[in-house]
């Protein structure tokens, strides 16, 4: 479902000399329907890049990272948006919400998006939220202004709301209460179960066991 | 299926200085476009172009009219293209007091673009105004007020139903947000976000804020002295910049 192929990466800081930071080499691995796999390593290997770069959201120089069929070093932003409309979940650390668009909508969205109707994308919403223990009140408010933790339950949420056959995960467990870790690691079951290939970053190891069945080294494509 | 505009090297000068140059992109119903800039980077050369309210040297835009497909409306009759700016087309200015006629009622302003594709109706045209008036969270009661008594956020919502009334199939935006107060900012970006969805509306918005482009456009378009330096998905675009032009604009931004 997933697949990194001789990918590598580096970025040029034109506004500070011209530097050139390469990041990665030769990076290659396979996510399969099922299987959760970490991407382990130093801080600074790269696990932040690759993933994001999985996302389409850093540029390929060279390789190839297949999704669901869709090419992400050749395809075009329309194919990107689609890819993550449709197939490709995101659980990012960073909440990016216009401000005042309460957290059910926000969460209800990606539904929305595709075209499930507001009642019942609402429902849906709802229903995550209250299983995260999203206090009720926040719920028509905009996640703004909530503590880590609780956006990060908004986060999770939205990337779990529609049943993706792919999801990236960006340490979904790192700012979660044990009750509310141990519901996002049965999503996670429950994604894997339903046929899911997921590839994250956990550094919570006890998390990292009680889900992934594989981990990659991504030191080893430090160039 | 066809874009809804296809713009091929989109060229104007003044005199020897560069408007635009070589310009061109495919925009599809449901799509937003950003296109960021500083000052006199050609964005709003570009966008007057697209509107016609300025000449181009050269290039072509092909809009996918309803009745004869595709067709390049800098060589349209120029009665073609003003009935093409009433039924399909908007154009959202950055000061709603340029969008919107002051001296009449908010009504009115809603009213007479309906009447200009033909609505007769008085009643269906006032409730249609109203209808449009709730969209844009004004309170339909202020429909006989002037929108000189407005705030410039309800002026600028005012603006936007003026021009969507008509269920236009492409907008064009000039820095919509500009001028605004923050929290207006977010209300207009969640409607016309919910606009876009609903409607299946495609967008060029030309705006300097990259905030309000990461939460509204699909797609981004970077323009430096006439030129596109870069161009791509948003978020592509803004957290992985390759052009240094794009570095420098991403950098630039003070985080809040």
């Amino acid at each position: 479902m997933i697949r990194v192929e001789g990918v590598s990466k580096g970025f040029v800081l034109h506004n500070q000399g011209g530097a050139r930071l390469a990041v990665l080499r030769d990076a290659a691995l396979a996510v399969r329907p099922g299987e959760c796999v970490a991407l382990v390593g130093p801080s600074g290997a790269g696990k932040s890049t690759l993933l994001r770069m999985v996302q389409g959201n850093y540029g390929i120089d060279g390789g190839r990272i297949v999704v669901g069929g869709v090419d992400l070093s050749t395809a075009s932003p329309r194919e990107v948006l689609r890819l993550r409309r449709e197939t490709l979940g995101w659980v990012s650390q960073f909440l990016r919400v216009i401000p005042r668009v309460p957290a059910l909508d926000v969460v209800a969205e990606p539904l929305r998006a595709l075209g499930v109707p507001e009642e019942e994308a609402r429902a849906r919403a709802a229903a995550l939220l209250g299983r995260l223990n999203l206090p009720r009140p926040l719920w028509d408010l905009s996640p703004t202004t909530f503590s880590g933790g609780e956006q990060q339950r908004v986060n999770i949420a939205r990337g779990f709301v529609h049943p993706y056959p792919a999801l990236l995960l960006d340490e979904p467990t790192a700012s979660l209460d044990p009750v509310n870790r141990a519901v996002v690691l049965d999503l996670i079951r429950e994604a894997k179960a339903r046929g899911a290939a997921i590839l994250g970053i956990f550094h919570d190891e006890g998390a990292r066991a009680a889900v992934c069945d594989r981990e990659v080294d991504v030191g080893r494509f430090v160039p | 299926m066809t874009p809804l505009l296809e713009v091929r090297n989109l060229t104007r000068r003044y005199g020897a200085r560069t408007g635009c140059e070589g310009v061109g992109f495919d925009l599809w119903p449901g799509e937003v476009l950003g296109i960021v800039g500083e000052s006199g980077s050609g964005k709003t050369t570009l966008l007057n172009c697209l509107a016609g309210l300025l000449p181009p040297d050269g290039g072509e835009a092909w809009f996918d009219t309803r009745e004869a497909g595709p067709r390049d409306v800098f060589r349209m009759p120029e009665g073609e293209r003003r009935r093409l700016a009433r039924t399909d087309w908007a154009f959202v200015r950055q000061n709603p007091r340029d969008g919107l006629r002051l001296n009449v009622s908010a009504g009115a302003n809603v009213g007479e673009r309906l009447m200009a594709v033909g609505a007769r109706h008085y009643g269906a045209i006032r409730a249609e105004a109203a209808r449009w008036l709730e969209r844009v969270e004004i309170d339909p009661a202020r429909i006989d007020d002037r929108p000189s008594t407005f705030s410039g956020g309800m002026q600028q919502r005012l603006q936007i139903a003026r021009n969507l009334v008509t269920r236009p199939r492409l907008v064009l935006m000039d820095e919509p947000t500009g001028g605004l107060d923050v929290s207006v900012q977010a209300r207009l970006l969640d409607l016309l976000r919910g606009l876009v969805r609903d409607l299946g509306l495609a967008v060029v918005i030309v705006t300097h804020d990259l905030a309000v482009v990461r939460l509204l456009a699909h797609r981004v378009m970077v323009m430096k002295d006439g030129r596109v330096v870069e161009e791509g998905l948003t978020d592509r675009v803004l957290d992985d910049p390759r052009h240094p032009y794009t570095q420098l604009l991403v950098s630039s931004v003070l985080a809040a």
